[in-house]
């Protein structure tokens, strides 16, 4: 939102600099993005007045000027190549180490000669003080920009053209549509400096109506979208420049005259935030404005010569046949004001702010009505900006303003009436704003406020365009933002009960969970929640993989984010494949984040969100380095996960497992599939893990549970087994832990192919450790272990066909 | 027996102890000796009764004294010995050392327990809400108007039907308050989603919610406990700013600056010469958003406030490019350690 310094000075006398305004600002909710001083460019340029020109000695097309700058310059000597020169002409020039534009550079002056003639300073353009004819009239000729006759020599030129001005740029919060104006921030400032605040005019005389204007019709046929709609006929248009004032006004916005009507409109924008359009009368057939949806189909090329076609969730203005005006974006071209207007119906309405803006979104255009639009604009001031539109066709003298004025309100238009205490107000801000501070900080925003015999309950009549303001806390925040946060003194919860905080026992385990796979080796990473379907492809899953039925976003970034992750090692091997890229050569990387499992599809209630543990490891690692992570986690909370082989289809046949607890499947571990590694280019060993966290949390114990210590030592026993090829290690171990019970331990500590082992077999060595039972009253006995170990060979033969390796 | 024989076997004892290279040898040479002296004391018998005592006593002196020598020799042998292991057994120190390598904590999971560990000692609870929400939760109950911008589809993931990716932990606010009675100190933190995606947004980030609400709470309290938060968190002297600002949800509403802790408040490229740094979002609980989950807003009082993890994270650490934290490539991520 920008504001012109000089403009705000109209409503308040600001007797402050515009640095210590913006500070004002900035301390009662309006944050000055950026203060622009318009002439920081142009320096040390004086109006002067040419006393005398003489033709250059040596060169045509130059002329040796003598210009008078007042007593105190006195006298420069300087040359030109303008024309446009004569004596006694007002001319801006630029002296020794001033500073202008040239092409839009900030350009250094200095003495020097021209053709050997010594030319002390340049007479400037108004491209070269970066200012057109809005700024300044007659600067957009070609040659010297000659200046009013009346200007006093000797003058800051920026004073004269208009750049010895600022313009705040204004960031208003959401909550505050009614200060997308110059009024509505004078209102602000005005109440900040406690200053009186003076209004515009907004008065007119209407004329009785005599040509067809008498049969201008509005009808709104969606009041939902239109709350309101005020039309006013203008008769006798004379189209004609602006005054000076009100286009160097726009301009200061950054917006071009046009004409006076549409200045007007323009000017009504800026000033009251009410966008207005103004439409040519006698383009409009059957005399009559039609504010609807528009029908699917419905075409309409707006003032800047686009077309669209429109569907029902557009809101038209339409005149007895056809759109002539997309409703608070733009004009339509059919009906816009030229030279030859004779009569304008001048529209103030409005528009419901998110149909305007689903509507310019869905168009792609938009424009500074929309952009208001979009916000807010209040019922109240649609009526406001109609009568400063109207006073200003009287004061430019362009048109006769009529008595056709057509106001179709569905709109609440009265401010809101409210009561509040300040005792309340004051015990919600933990401070004591006097009474008094707090009845004239609300009257300086304009509430009528009526305080109550008992001297604390405030009766309120809320601004009819502060439509945020519906309760007292909003009166509290009005008084503090005017009273001053940093009168907030810091307490800490004096009245408040104590609380007993902290993790509970789940978030707990989580982090030891993550602290477990940390001291494994591995760190943490973090992906989207959203993935794309054609991991399903690439990681060869079919049709009918659990994995597939996910939940699609229905407005996705693209095609790579827009199915939410029902898995997550398609993002482990995204992780592992740009690191490898990088030149990360090993590395170990795990991820805990949510899958989201759709109870049916169409979605009809929230998916279920299941914790997930990923994986992912490459480099200087194998298979059993993943497996012994997952190991660790089973040893730090108290339960065994076994591993049986597996298949998976992005996993190598030979090297997958999948992880069980007790009867339950919980997760897979493996290498990544030799096909999918050389379709990535993977040229490391990559291994993927990925581990249903939410169901073997639930087997998790946190809880130590103490056993006191044998009393008589532990037994060991090597035994070197030969087993055919195919028999895995864990049933071997599995068969061993199941014969006996003093097992305590089975370590496997070698195992050896070739030599005296028969081909076809392996030899298994193991470590097993025998104990006694806590109760027990004497040592286990050498005999009794032969007995156990006879068990457990017995069982071995009988079960996996091993033998005991003579 | 005479002297010459006794010096000689002195001398016999004293050359095996010194011959002797080992323990081993050293104790056969012992033997040897003590055999020796076994058969001179074995000769006593032959001897004049009167001479013996003087006999016993010279040859007990030299017993004595073989046995000192050669224990002299032992402890000489044992610390030989012992300095030829210390001397064999010497390694280069400098040589690398051999170490099992931890992983790491992402930076965002680092700051996330910070601020829990922070604000748990202030007496708040730890309440995780679901990643997928309703409309209602994540906007209506929050006091977010229907035609509000923030629920449009350029601002927030829709999942079909009035489901959609939280735009904001604030969602939990209402779970928690319809689960819970006051008094009521709660953190919420999780990961949010908006739809966007260039230089300075991820298209998923973090937050952190505060919500406490209870019998007279105040606006200074809430500043009170964001000065206790960012003492912790930063420096002890970091200062605290509230000005205005606009949440559906509080009411007043406030923008929190932090003092630059980098300058100190002096003016810096991180706080861009303004020497204050927009931390969070925070306010008094609008009284709609208790009332939507049946609790009294005259009774009760109550602020939030809300923070983005990753904005943390970058200004704790300085870390500039919020893509980094979903980047995942292990020379970033193994840098993080508190």
């Amino acid at each position: 939102m920008k504001v012109p310094f000089s403009w705000l000075k109209d409503y308040v006398d600001i007797d402050c600099s515009a640095q210590a305004l913006q500070d004002k600002l900035f301390s009662c909710g309006f944050e000055v993005e950026e203060l622009l001083y318009l002439g920081k460019d142009v320096t040390g340029v004086y109006v002067g007045e040419i006393t005398d020109i003489q033709k250059h000695p040596d060169a045509d097309k130059l002329q040796v000027c003598r210009v008078y700058f007042g007593e105190e310059i006195g006298t420069v000597q300087i040359c030109t190549a303008a024309d446009n020169v004569f004596v006694g002409a007002k001319v801006p020039a630029a002296l020794n180490g001033a500073t202008v534009l040239h092409d839009g550079q900030v350009m250094k002056i200095k003495n020097g000669k021209l053709r050997g003639v010594a030319s002390n300073g340049m007479m400037c353009s108004g491209e070269e003080l970066g200012i057109n004819d809005d700024f300044y009239p007659g600067a957009e000729i070609y040659g010297i920009l000659i200046l009013d006759k009346d200007t006093p020599v000797g003058e800051d030129v920026r004073k004269v053209v208009g750049l010895d001005d600022y313009v705040f740029d204004i960031a208003v919060t959401a909550n505050r549509p009614d200060c997308q104006c110059v009024l509505g921030i004078a209102r602000e400032v005005a109440a900040v400096l406690r200053k009186p605040l003076k209004m515009p005019s907004f008065t007119y005389t209407m004329s009785e109506a005599k040509g067809e204007e008498r049969n201008m019709k509005v009808r709104v046929e969606d009041t939902a979208l239109c709350p309101r709609y005020i039309g006013h006929a203008v008769t006798d248009i004379k189209i004609g420049k602006s005054p000076a004032w009100m286009r160097r006004r726009l301009a200061l916005c950054g917006i071009r005259s046009i004409s006076n009507i549409v200045d007007i409109t323009n000017f009504v924008l800026l000033e009251m935030g009410q966008p207005m359009h103004s439409f040519d009368m006698d383009t409009l057939s059957g005399r009559e404005i039609v504010v609807r949806r528009a029908a699917d189909g419905e075409k309409i090329t707006t003032l800047d010569g686009k077309e669209f076609t429109l569907n029902h969730e557009n809101l038209v203005i339409c005149d007895g046949s056809k759109p002539v005006a997309l409703a608070g974006i733009m004009g339509g071209l059919n009906s816009e004001i030229t030279e030859n207007t004779g009569r304008v119906f001048f529209e103030s309405a409005k528009f419901a702010r998110d149909n305007v803006r689903r509507t310019s979104r869905a168009l792609g255009q938009s424009s500074d009505s929309s952009a208001r639009y979009e916000r807010g604009v209040d019922a109240y001031t649609t009526e406001f900006g109609m009568a400063r539109a109207l006073h200003l066709v009287e004061e430019l003298g362009c048109g006769t303003v009529t008595n056709v004025h057509i106001d179709c309100n569905h709109a609440e238009t009265k401010g809101k009436e409210m009561t509040a205490s300040i005792a309340k107000i004051n015990s919600l801000l933990g401070i004591e704003v006097p009474v008094r501070t707090v009845t004239d900080i609300l009257k300086s925003l304009h509430f009528e406020v009526t305080l109550d015999k008992d001297g604390d309950t405030m009766s309120v009549i809320v601004p009819p365009y502060r439509e945020d303001v519906d309760g007292w806390p909003d009166l509290a925040e009005e008084v503090i933002r005017m009273y001053g946060y940093d009168n907030i003194a810091p307490t800490f919860l004096e009245k408040a009960s104590v609380t007993a905080g902290g993790l509970n026992e789940e978030q707990k385990r989580m982090n030891r969970f993550k602290d477990v796979l940390r001291l494994q080796g591995f760190s943490e990473s973090m992906n989207y929640s959203f993935f794309s379907p054609k991991s399903f492809d690439l990681f060869g899953l079919p049709a009918d993989a659990p994995e597939r039925k996910a939940v699609k976003i229905v407005n996705p970034l693209g095609e790579d984010l827009s199915v939410l992750r029902t898995f997550l090692a398609p993002s482990m091997l995204d992780n592992v494949v740009r690191n490898l890229r990088r030149g990360n050569e090993n590395g170990k990387l795990f991820e805990v984040a949510n899958v989201y499992i759709p109870r049916e599809l169409p979605l009809k209630e929230q998916p279920a969100e299941k914790k997930t543990l990923c994986l992912g490891a490459w480099g200087d690692c194998d298979f059993f380095d993943v497996k012994g992570a997952i190991e660790a986690v089973g040893d730090a909370f108290g339960v065994k996960f076994a591993f049986r082989r597996a298949q998976k289809p992005f996993l190598h046949p030979g090297v997958t497992a999948e992880i069980l607890l007790g009867e339950k499947i919980v997760g897979y571990l493996g290498e990544l599939d030799l096909r999918l590694a050389a379709e990535l280019a993977v040229e490391r060993k990559v291994y993927l893990a990925e581990f249903d966290y939410e169901t073997a949390s639930r087997k998790f114990t946190d809880a130590t549970k103490y056993q006191g210590l044998p009393r008589f030592p532990a037994v060991r026993r090597d035994l070197a087994l030969l087993a055919d090829e195919n028999v895995p290690c864990g049933d071997i171990v599995a068969t061993v832990v199941h014969a006996c019970r003093a097992v305590k331990d089975v370590q496997l500590f070698d195992v050896y192919r070739g030599g005296q082992v028969p081909a076809g077999k392996k030899s298994m060595a193991f470590t097993l450790t025998f104990e006694p039972e806590a109760s027990a009253e004497k040592a286990l006995s050498p005999e009794a272990v032969d007995g156990f170990v006879r068990k457990i060979l017995g069982n071995l033969k009988h079960n996996l066909g091993v033998e005991i390796r003579m | 027996m005479d002297n010459r024989q006794i010096e000689e076997l002195r001398q016999f004892a004293s050359d095996a102890a010194a011959k002797a290279a080992s323990g081993k040898e050293l104790y056969a040479a012992k033997t040897g000796v003590q055999a020796k002296l076994k058969a001179v004391m074995s000769g006593m018998r032959d001897l004049p009764k009167e001479e013996r005592p003087a006999f016993g006593k010279t040859v007990n002196a030299l017993k004595e004294e073989i046995e000192a020598l050669f224990e002299a020799r032992e402890k000489e042998l044992n610390r030989k010995e012992l300095e030829a292991r210390y001397a064999a057994e010497q390694v280069d120190v400098t040589l690398p050392g051999r170490k099992h390598a931890e992983g790491s904590l992402h930076p965002v999971t680092l700051v996330k327990n910070q601020l829990i560990d922070i604000f748990a000692g202030m007496g708040f609870e730890v309440f995780e809400g679901p990643e997928t929400e309703t409309e209602y939760y994540n906007f209506t109950a929050l006091n977010t108007p229907a035609d509000h911008p923030s629920r449009d589809m350029q601002d927030t993931f829709y999942l079909g039907g009035d489901l959609l990716l939280r735009t904001q932990t604030s969602a939990g606010q209402i779970r928690v308050m319809q689960n819970k009675k006051p008094p009521i100190k709660v953190l919420s933190p999780g990961r949010v989603f908006r739809p966007d995606d260039d230089a300075t947004h991820s298209p998923m980030f973090h937050q952190m919610e505060g919500l406490v609400v209870d019998k007279g709470i105040t606006l200074c309290d809430l500043k009170g406990m964001l000065s206790a938060f960012a003492a912790k968190m930063f420096t002890s002297d970091t200062k605290v700013r509230l000005r205005p600002s606009y949440f559906p949800f509080t009411e007043p509403s406030v923008e929190v600056d932090l003092s630059c802790f980098v300058c100190g408040g002096k003016g810096c490229r991180l706080c861009k010469g303004t020497g204050w740094i927009e931390v969070l979002g925070s306010g008094m609980v609008n009284r709609r958003v208790p009332e939507n989950c049946g609790v009294d807003p005259d009774e009760y009082t109550g602020f939030a406030f809300g923070m983005g993890l990753e904005r943390i994270a970058m200004l704790k650490y300085g870390v500039n490019n919020i893509k980094n934290f979903y980047d995942n490539d292990v020379r970033f991520l193994t840098q993080f350690k508190d």
